[in-house]
């Protein structure tokens, strides 16, 4: 696989047309970079960009190198060579097939082994109070179970050295765990979140207004102790939303 | 002059991505298009606002396929007329089952993700024998479907190129552009269909409604998959 050492995002235009105020951004591996804004500041696009490894060819005008290079169209096209893995804010599953099938296609795509396909549902299950079968078709998984199943597909069968994220924090899986298992050693990553819980684990935050890139945010101390408190709290959310999604009650919460 | 024949599914968004790519091939040719629907539509006025010389057809009780591959060399007449140096021709597209395109032609399919990843093999020439493969949609399901939809449309038609395309935001129109700038093959008086047209000649084509098989003639297929000539 192709060595990457950083990209490169090179500044394009806001909604209105007025050129972006950061004008180049590099992203070297081993970062996590959050990327915050409110509704439609563009963050699903900035996403988008890095994820086509745009060049002026999308709405915002942005161009991604790579190692500082314009990328090759096979690198850019081929998945076989992709180098970006992306989980997005959609969830859908349109095949009409069951979980087995589903993985076993992706894992020939990618050219990976078909053994990995057990170990996909396992961690998926992991991540997701609600487990997932095999032989379940794809479309009557639930929004969590889907999301837990993409996330572990994007971690074992589209290991990538470049992994986007679309706000993970919309479906009942567990967050931190699920970014744990995404970053891994020495990629490059880049999460959209409203979510403090996983705002805060990034070094730095990219923040987004009206389509552009406004600023850098570097995160102190005192976030990252806070979002050491925020995952315990997630946690036990998580827990208590079991207990009441199974049809008990809950007699007092102590975190 | 380049002659370029675009099919794909209805409301994959054949026009939506024509519009953003035309904007692009303006900038270095003269490009003429031609609408071809079935019944109706106001997609001609959609491309007359980009300015440039607009043509559409109604195939109306003819195979809207069949309809554009007979009429080509007026086609051809009217981008000479208007001293095109492009010809680029929307097809209405229905059964899939026809391939417009012609041997000295760019062929371009534009399919929808959305429509599941077995819909590749489903599909027929009008995918398998095109150059150029734009998916649209693809933002609305996940990398992974996205993926196994790509390589099985590499399964019908290994040669072409595949580009990720957007009718909403633009995206990929550059590099069709660029694609279609790249491929020098121009339209020749000679020219001749990549694939036949299903033939079909019985009294259905000629206007037969009732549904009976004893009113039937001509050649015809059973669901058994054998086929005959019935009639005189």
């Amino acid at each position: 696989m192709h060595i990457i050492e950083n990209i490169t995002i090179i500044g394009g235009f806001d909604k209105k047309g007025n050129p972006e105020i950061i004008t180049e951004l590099i992203v070297n591996k081993g970062e996590i970079i959050g990327i915050v804004g409110p509704t439609g500041s563009g963050k699903s696009q900035l996403i988008s960009d890095i994820e086509q490894l745009a060049q002026f060819d999308t709405s915002s005008k942005r161009q991604i190198l790579i190692n500082g290079k314009t990328p090759s169209y096979e690198l850019r096209n081929n998945p076989r060579k992709k180098m970006v893995a992306q989980l997005s804010q959609n969830m859908n599953f349109v095949a009409d097939m069951t979980v087995t099938e589903f993985l076993t296609l992706h894992a020939k795509c990618r050219g990976k082994s078909i053994n990995d396909v057990g170990k996909i549902i396992t961690l998926a299950n992991e991540l997701t109070g609600e487990p997932i079968k095999q032989n379940d078709n794809l479309t009557i998984l639930s929004g969590g179970q889907s999301r837990a199943l993409m996330v572990a597909d994007v971690a074992i069968i589209s290991e990538s050295p470049i992994v986007l994220i679309d706000e993970i924090e919309n479906a009942g899986i567990k967050k931190y765990e699920a970014l744990e298992l995404l970053s891994g050693q020495g990629k490059i990553v880049l999460v959209v979140t409203h979510d403090p819980v996983l705002a805060l684990t990034s070094q730095k935050r990219i923040f987004m207004k009206n389509g552009a890139m406004q600023g850098i945010i570097f995160s102190t101390v005192e976030e990252r102790i806070a979002s050491e408190k925020l995952n315990i709290i997630d946690k036990n959310m998580l827990v208590l939303r079991e207990k009441v999604r199974a049809g008990e009650t809950i007699t007092n919460i102590n975190f | 002059m380049k002659l370029i024949i675009v099919a794909g599914t209805p409301g994959a968004g054949k026009t939506s991505i024509l519009l953003h790519t035309i904007k692009i091939l303006k900038q270095s040719y003269k490009p003429s298009v031609v609408k071809i629907d079935c019944l109706n539509t106001d997609d001609d006025k959609r491309f007359a606002k980009l300015d440039v010389p607009v043509l559409l057809g109604l195939a109306k009780d003819m195979c809207p396929d069949h309809f554009s591959i007979y009429n080509i060399q007026e086609m051809i007449e009217f981008a000479n007329k208007n001293k095109s140096d492009m010809l680029i021709m929307e097809t209405a597209g229905l059964c899939h089952r026809c391939a417009p395109y012609t041997n000295n032609s760019i062929g371009v399919c534009i399919i929808d993700a959305t429509s599941g990843p077995n819909n590749p093999t489903k599909v027929g020439p009008f995918l398998s024998s095109a150059d150029i493969v734009a998916i649209t949609k693809g933002d609305i399901i996940s990398q992974a479907e996205r993926e196994i939809f790509r390589e099985r449309i590499l399964e019908v038609n290994p040669n072409c190129k595949i580009i990720d395309m957007n009718g909403i935001s633009g995206q990929g129109a550059a590099e069709l552009a660029n694609m279609i700038s790249k491929i020098t093959i121009c339209e020749s008086k000679t020219d001749s269909l990549r694939h036949n047209a299903p033939f079909s000649v019985c009294t259905l084509c000629v206007g037969e409604k009732r549904v009976d098989k004893k009113h039937h003639r001509g050649l015809l297929r059973k669901m058994d998959g054998f086929q005959q000539y019935i009639g005189e």
